[in-house]
């Protein structure tokens, strides 16, 4: 339980501060598009126009809504289907 | 990594597609065969530490950035099978609600983020933990090493499914396996280092809860490697 507080914490510590601090160049796999000429032939999104697309773009707002709406979201999301696929058998400490 | 969409033709997305319903379909059944209560809240958090790392650019080179795939960190710390479902479900999130990685190419990054960063990098992991003796105190190095060979293992995955349905003809399909492949060892690097600091903690604090270490206190699946 302290372990899974800590790592909560540690988790919105990094998806809200320390995303501040990401590099907005280009990943590996964009870079390589634009050197070998096919970055182009990427389509937008459909939810390009979404506050969270993109975790929020420039806005520094939108970028700390994208991190708590997505910390939770997968938190939640995982719970959920974790639950359902879990054995029934319990583990000895329950 | 993530796909956009166009990069990738229909067909090969829709195989792509295939093999990621069928090999989410094989994790949800090895992962039921392992997972405890007390293992689900750490899978969720997994998966929402994952997400949030991999908001995390990091500079790599001038004009590029990498980022964490964390396929190696979840399988060492719940085991391949729930780390294969950890990595779906943040692909999912990130194509649904982040616009990060196309709709239609969804498939094409469950395949190379999950499929081949979490299984196949876990089963690299399981080959340099029984080469290295097994030691619980190596647990934290191997588990970045493999990380590191996982992310040009998921990159030469996309270099694949470009070679079979790229959607530009013109282009040279080795050319393109030479950049990705030296972009993303140097990636791996940052991959490697993460990993081993988050798995070095955890196994400080709870070596009990981590999976791929012969500490692990709770029921196993088959090792992929045994």
């Amino acid at each position: 339980m302290i372990l899974f507080g800590a790592g909560l914490l540690v988790t919105l510590v990094v998806a809200v501060v320390i995303a501040q601090f990401a590099s907005t160049e280009p990943d590996g796999l964009e870079y390589v598009a634009g050197q070998e000429g096919f970055l182009e032939t990427a389509q937008d999104h459909p939810l390009a126009e979404s506050p969270l697309a993109d975790y929020g773009g420039d806005s520094k707002s939108n970028l700390i809504l994208s991190g708590v709406v997505g910390v939770l979201v997968t938190l939640g999301l995982g719970y959920l289907v974790f639950t359902v696929v879990k054995s029934d058998k319990t583990s000895a400490e329950g | 990594m993530h796909i956009p969409d166009g990069f990738i033709g229909p067909g090969i997305s829709a195989a792509a597609g295939l093999t990621a319903i069928g090999g989410f379909a094989v994790a949800l059944r090895k992962a039921r065969d392992y997972l405890t209560d007390r293992l689900v809240p750490m899978a969720a958090l997994v998966a929402a530490f994952v997400f949030a790392a991999q908001m995390v650019n990091f500079p790599v080179l001038p004009g590029m950035s990498g980022h964490l795939l964390g396929g190696v960190l979840a399988a060492v710390l719940v085991g391949p099978w729930a780390g294969c479902i950890v990595m779906s479900l943040v692909l999912i999130v990130q194509a649904l609600l982040f616009a990060d990685g196309g709709l239609s190419a969804l498939g094409l990054n469950i395949v190379n983020m999950s499929l081949i960063g979490a299984v196949v990098g876990y089963l690299v992991y399981r080959v340099l933990f029984r080469l290295g003796g097994s030691r619980p105190a190596a647990v934290p190095v191997l588990a970045g090493l493999a990380a590191m060979i996982s992310v040009p293992l998921a990159a030469t995955g996309f270099v694949l499914e470009f070679g079979l349905g790229g959607t530009v003809e013109s282009i040279s399909i080795g050319s393109v396996f030479w950049a990705i492949l030296g972009t993303h060892v140097l990636i791996g690097i940052g991959e490697g280092l993460i990993t081993f600091v988050v798995v070095g903690a955890v196994m400080r604090s709870r070596p009990d809860l981590v999976y791929g270490s012969p500490t692990f206190g709770g029921t196993r699946s088959e090792e992929l490697v045994s």
